[in-house]
């Protein structure tokens, strides 16, 4: 069921065109990405989406309302339907957390006892439970972020907007922000749509991805058809030193295996070592936060694998890509 | 010092304050409002209207460009309208709010104009009202520094009742020339100084210590 349908909008700042003729839709449910560098007018669509911003032509149809021609008093009431997660958090600095994440509650006129234990519902989500009378200025990025997540999901939004939500925190918050955003879209079905210019993100948290650039979609469809079509997900990992994609003398093969998170990587490797009297060395391994569930990316290096050594392996995990070859004594 | 003199140093502080306080808090009620409008309709405000904002912007500067004590003098009539008298203390309290609400509201401006844009933003996104926008965001984000400004305002106040004196107005200032100058009364002129070192510093530290405590970052 299509929860949002954007026709044909333009947006211009001047003689600069920011948007031109963006169609798409977004079922219920989905996960979709936007990405673009900057300037590609990623910013300019998302404050389209929840009415910051009007574009000068075209259709934005949530529900079918139209945001583009709605008067200022019911899109002010559209916009407690929809949430939004800013890059830098934008937290009142005047309110403790629970208050922040009570704060869309108390615009929409909840009465205070039903403010109070929805802050606390909220809180258990996001892992915060302990923090609700701190001053956000105590919190760390990825805390902050978590909170910033509650006060989006407080009004109960229909629609989930995030703008770069990760784009301010490191590596490790990153991942668990996007372990939680991907959690929140499984279990509680909530519809996202975030943009951002970070190619892992998509791959995290997309079912589905747009691709702007300089105001126009020039690609969409699943992550992983659109990202990197060529050689796929090679970026992931890095790969040995040697490296290349054609076979020299008594050169070794580079496989890349993506095990479920449960498989471990090491049994896998002795159960080939038995049956098929070949060493396999693990190069590199890379935890994978997939929309649907986790896997691991591991890069195995080993002598010439023949045809039954492959299927052994397809058997035995998600996905097996021959990514190429590295001298033998490397 | 005399117990006379402790008398009029007494009755001139309880004076001085009585302009400062009352002057103080219509300055709040009259400035905060016009720095808000001033905020919402300027040029990157939520209900643009750059004609109002500049017309405000030149009334408030206007009143700010003329000298106290010109201003006192300039004000008679109007004092003597809504005071009944241009003399004394109360009457003094119509000049001195009339200067201090332009100063409030050009300072406490600058404190609505600091805070994030992108708290505005997050107010607005969730669903927020203009109105929501202004309470929710503008005042309490800038209210330590609204308390700041205000304090800075009341120091000022405090310089400035001294030239209410010239209109019979009372208060230190007043007993400072009279006294002090005029008849050459040494001791006088020391405690009156005295004095007003002790309020100054003393309003100075309370709003440091308002500031500080509301300002709740680390």
């Amino acid at each position: 069921m299509t929860l949002l349908q954007v026709e044909h909008i333009s947006r211009s700042f001047g003689p600069h065109a920011a948007l031109q003729d963006i169609s798409f839709s977004v079922s219920k449910g989905e996960s979709v990405g936007i990405i673009g560098r900057s300037g590609a007018g990623k910013s300019t669509l998302l404050r389209c989406l929840n009415g910051l911003e009007r574009p000068d032509s075209g259709r934005i149809l949530l529900e079918g309302e139209d945001l583009a021609t709605l008067p200022e008093q019911r899109l002010v009431m559209l916009r407690r339907k929809i949430g939004l997660v800013f890059q830098h958090f934008n937290l009142l600095n005047s309110r403790t957390v629970a208050a922040n994440i009570a704060l869309p509650l108390e615009i929409a006129g909840i009465p205070k006892p039903q403010r109070t234990q929805r802050v606390a519902e909220l809180l258990d989500l996001v892992g915060l439970g302990g923090h609700a009378r701190h001053y956000p200025s105590r919190l760390s990025g990825g805390q902050k972020q978590r909170v910033g997540i509650a006060r989006a999901l407080a009004a109960n939004p229909t629609l989930l907007l995030c703008d770069e939500a990760t784009s301010a925190l490191d590596p490790e918050t990153t991942a668990s922000i996007l372990a939680l955003l991907a959690d929140i879209n499984r279990t509680l079905g909530l519809t996202i749509v975030f943009i951002t210019h970070e190619m892992d993100v998509v791959r995290q948290l997309a079912n589905r991805v747009l691709v702007l650039d300089k105001g126009r979609i020039i690609g969409r469809g699943r992550p992983e058809d659109v990202l990197a079509p060529s050689a796929p997900n090679t970026a992931d990992l890095p790969l040995p030193a040697g490296f290349s994609t054609v076979p020299g003398n008594s050169s070794q093969t580079v496989l890349k295996l993506a095990l479920a998170e449960q498989d471990i990587v090491s049994p896998l490797l002795e159960q080939l070592a038995k049956q098929h009297q070949v060493n396999a060395t693990v190069l590199a391994t890379q935890m994978r936060q997939n929309s649907t569930a986790a896997e691991v990316d591991v890069l195995v290096q080993m002598a010439d694998p023949s045809m039954d050594i492959i299927a052994f392996l397809k058997n035995a995990s998600q996905s097996v890509e021959v990514l190429g070859y590295v001298p033998a004594d490397s | 010092m005399s117990r006379l003199i402790l008398d009029l140093l007494v009755r001139a502080t309880g004076q001085t304050l009585e302009m400062v306080l009352a002057s103080g808090f219509l300055a709040v009620l009259g400035g905060l409002p016009l720095a808000v409008l001033m905020v919402l309709t300027g040029p990157s405000g939520l209900c643009r209207m750059p004609l109002l904002a500049r017309s405000l912007g030149l009334v408030i500067d206007a009143v700010r460009a003329v000298p106290f004590i010109i201003l006192l003098v300039l004000l008679i009539p109007v004092t003597r309208l809504i005071a009944g008298t241009a003399l004394g203390t109360t009457a003094a309290i119509v000049p001195l709010s009339i200067a201090a609400i332009p100063y409030f509201a050009r300072i406490a401006e600058v404190s609505l104009r600091e805070v994030d844009a992108g708290l505005v933003d997050a107010v607005r996104a969730m669903g927020g009202t203009r109105w929501m926008v202004v309470r929710y965001v503008l005042l309490p984000e800038s209210l330590p520094s609204l308390i700041s400004g205000f304090t800075v305002t009341l120091v000022t106040l405090v310089g400035a009742s001294a030239m209410a004196g010239a209109i019979g107005a009372g208060g230190l200032g007043d007993l400072a020339i009279r006294y002090g100058y005029q008849r050459f009364n040494t001791p006088v002129m020391l405690g009156v100084v005295a004095v007003l070192i002790v309020l100054v510093t003393g309003l100075q530290g309370l709003g440091n210590l308002l500031s500080r405590r509301l300002r709740h970052e680390s």
